[in-house]
């Protein structure tokens, strides 16, 4: 009773922040239990993977300021090591797998990050662009990827042995725990003093230099990190769809995922997942209509508009409207 | 037969001189990205659509309004750089003030927009242009076998290389430009027209690419996605030169495409990651690229 009474008008306005932020995610998490009794699971587990890996893009881009133009290739890593292990060794379980291909990720990552944060602004995108090219041509050619044809029939297999993946719906809710997991580190990582260092690093990259920030260790951390969990989504993308191919590898996925992000909010939590939903919905739902083939040139508008008048996305544009009425 | 390490010379100059080639388009390619990037700040990603543009351009006017080759040469730089120069005033300066990523996310939303609809109506598979009769044949240098065609292809992106760098370095609207590189504000100041020498800049670098993209009209399938991959390779291009200084852009896009060409005759294997794996060893031994002034 006694810390009730301590409390100022403040911290009571903050607990009730609070409250009311922990109300929304177990709404959100409700929504995502009961989703796929009213949508089909497939389509959900499709939206669920490129949110996650719009949100592990966005932690780059909307955090530390750095825009990656080969995200794609790490979604394409974790893909094909996660379908080559499940594929060749029957005996390995499907979240041992989604865990080498996440790992293997994170290698690269580390690897790709060492070199593109050398440069930045513009090259540290070109860089990233050229190496994602570069992993494209070793998917092509390696023995292990199928080259062209990709990889077919990985089996969904026994989540640690004991429940079957097989049934769509099992599989769903799978995924929707990988996402939470994935969803939660961001989160957790976004609001901890190290994510306060990278807004920092974004705002004014000299200031935390002289601050006495390691500018080079942060950016190297939130790249190893936005490529584990792009990796993350690419093995469980894989698992669900059975198969790893060469567009997952293509700079036109790099391309989306930045659209996703762009179009959803960037630099907000929510954004990616709001854009990841749409611009899937959207692709399913153009291929279903005569415009099928004019998918390319439409995003691209969507692009040009975005860019030119919409920079915050609709998360972002939601939360100006909420905070210019309602505060 | 003579031999060059276990190669027959003739196998090694016909690859090297397809290397030089694919250099020069390198060289075009990268030399327009230089200067755009020099007054705009932006990396155009539209360039490599506007070199497929020029290409399409070429083929397009031959098979509807019978434009011949050299009117082409002529002809599809400017109705590309004329469309450059509207992309410009419509959507390039709203955005000038803000972040210069934001410009290589427009120019990358347009370049999806005119690979994308191109795709739609001539489809992937791309279309041959006819070599034109005057440059036909070749030459049998004794060593080598030598098409005109690339020989021409070759003095022409040269030619044009060097009358940029020209006008650039040594003429009285060069030092403009390099004044504007320099600091916009104190040439506006001084009454010199900078948005107008902007929109001219942006004309002119889509105009290079649009005219690197009528040489290949000849030479390599004519077909929407063609500008895209060479983009990319042509960004390592520069990642590795460093986009400073124009003269360096020309011979680091020349240099690369000799890298390729050797790497075709000895590993081919590699011949398609060779200027990537280049450009690692350039960001490790030297981060600001080899002609590079940026820190």
């Amino acid at each position: 009773m006694a810390t009730t009474q301590t409390l100022t008008p403040a911290m009571e306005r903050a607990r009730r922040a609070s409250q009311r932020r922990n109300l929304f995610y177990l709404a959100l998490v409700a929504v995502g239990l009961v989703a796929p009794f009213a949508a089909y699971p497939v389509f959900l587990m499709k939206m669920l993977c490129f949110a996650l890996f719009a949100c592990a893009f966005n932690l780059l881009l909307g955090y530390a300021g750095l825009l990656s133009f080969g995200h794609a290739a790490f979604l394409a890593t974790g893909g094909y090591v996660t379908g080559f292990l499940l594929s060749s060794y029957p005996a390995l379980t499907p979240e041992l797998g989604i865990l080498t291909g996440t790992a293997a990720a994170v290698a690269l990552g580390a690897v790709f990050g060492v070199l593109a944060i050398r440069r930045q602004g513009i090259y540290f995108a070109m860089v990233t662009l050229a190496l994602a090219q570069l992993m494209f041509f070793v998917f092509i050619q390696a023995p292990f990827t199928g080259g062209e044809d990709g990889l077919h029939g990985v089996p969904r297999g026994e989540l640690f042995g004991l429940v079957s993946l097989e049934s769509n719906l099992a599989m769903y809710y799978f995924v929707f725990a990988v996402f939470l997991i994935g969803f939660a580190i961001v989160q957790r990582a976004v609001h901890s003093p190290y994510g306060q260092v990278l807004k920092a690093i974004r705002e004014n990259e000299p200031r935390a230099v002289s601050l006495g920030y390691n500018v080079d260790a942060y950016k190297l951390l939130a790249f190893v990190l936005s490529a584990g969990l792009a990796g993350l989504a690419g093995s469980t993308k894989t698992v669900v769809f059975q198969l790893a191919s060469l567009t997952d590898a293509h700079w036109h996925m790099s391309g989306e995922v930045i659209l996703m992000t762009l179009l959803g909010g960037v630099g907000t939590l929510f954004g990616p997942v709001v854009g990841g939903s749409l611009v899937v919905s959207l692709q399913h739902m153009l291929a279903q209509s005569p415009l099928g083939n004019w998918v390319s040139p439409i995003l691209g508008a969507i692009f040009v508009v975005c860019v030119l008048s919409f920079r915050s996305g609709i998360v972002g544009e939601l939360q100006k409207l909420i905070r210019k009425n309602f505060k | 037969m003579t031999m060059i390490f276990g190669v027959p010379l003739a196998v090694f100059m016909g690859q090297l001189m397809l290397g030089l080639i694919n250099g020069a388009f390198y060289a075009l390619l990268s030399l327009g990205l230089a200067v755009i990037f020099g007054l705009l700040k932006i990396v155009n990603f539209a360039h490599g659509a506007m070199y497929m543009l020029g290409a399409f351009a070429t083929l397009l006017g031959m098979q509807y309004l019978g434009v011949s080759y050299w009117a082409a040469l002529l002809l599809a730089p400017l109705v590309v750089g004329a469309l450059g120069m509207v992309i410009e005033r419509l959507l390039l300066r709203r955005i000038g003030h803000l972040d210069h990523l934001y410009g290589l996310l427009l120019t990358f939303g347009l370049a999806l927009i005119f690979e994308g609809s191109l795709v739609n109506f001539f489809g992937v598979s791309g279309a041959r242009y006819p070599t034109p009769e005057a440059l036909q044949g070749g030459l049998q240098l004794g060593f080598m076998f030598l098409p005109t065609y690339r020989a021409w292809v070759l003095v022409a992106a040269l030619v044009v290389c060097l009358g940029t760098w020209y006008v650039i370095e040594r003429t009285r609207l060069g030092a403009y430009l390099r004044a504007g590189t320099e600091n916009p504000a104190l040439m506006q100041a001084f009454g010199v027209n900078v948005p107008q020498l902007i929109t001219l800049t942006y004309g002119f670098g889509v105009a290079l690419a649009a005219f690197a993209g009528v040489l290949a009209a000849p030479l390599y399938p004519v077909s929407p996605t063609m500008g895209s991959n060479l983009l990319i390779i042509v960004f390592a291009v520069v990642v590795i030169g460093g986009m400073g200084s124009i003269l360096g852009a020309i011979l680091t896009g020349l240099g690369m495409g000799l890298v390729e060409g050797l790497t075709k005759v000895y590993y081919p294997e590699a011949a398609n990651t060779v200027i990537f794996l280049v450009m690692i060893l350039v960001l490790m031994l030297r981060p600001a690229g080899l002609f590079g002034k940026e820190a």
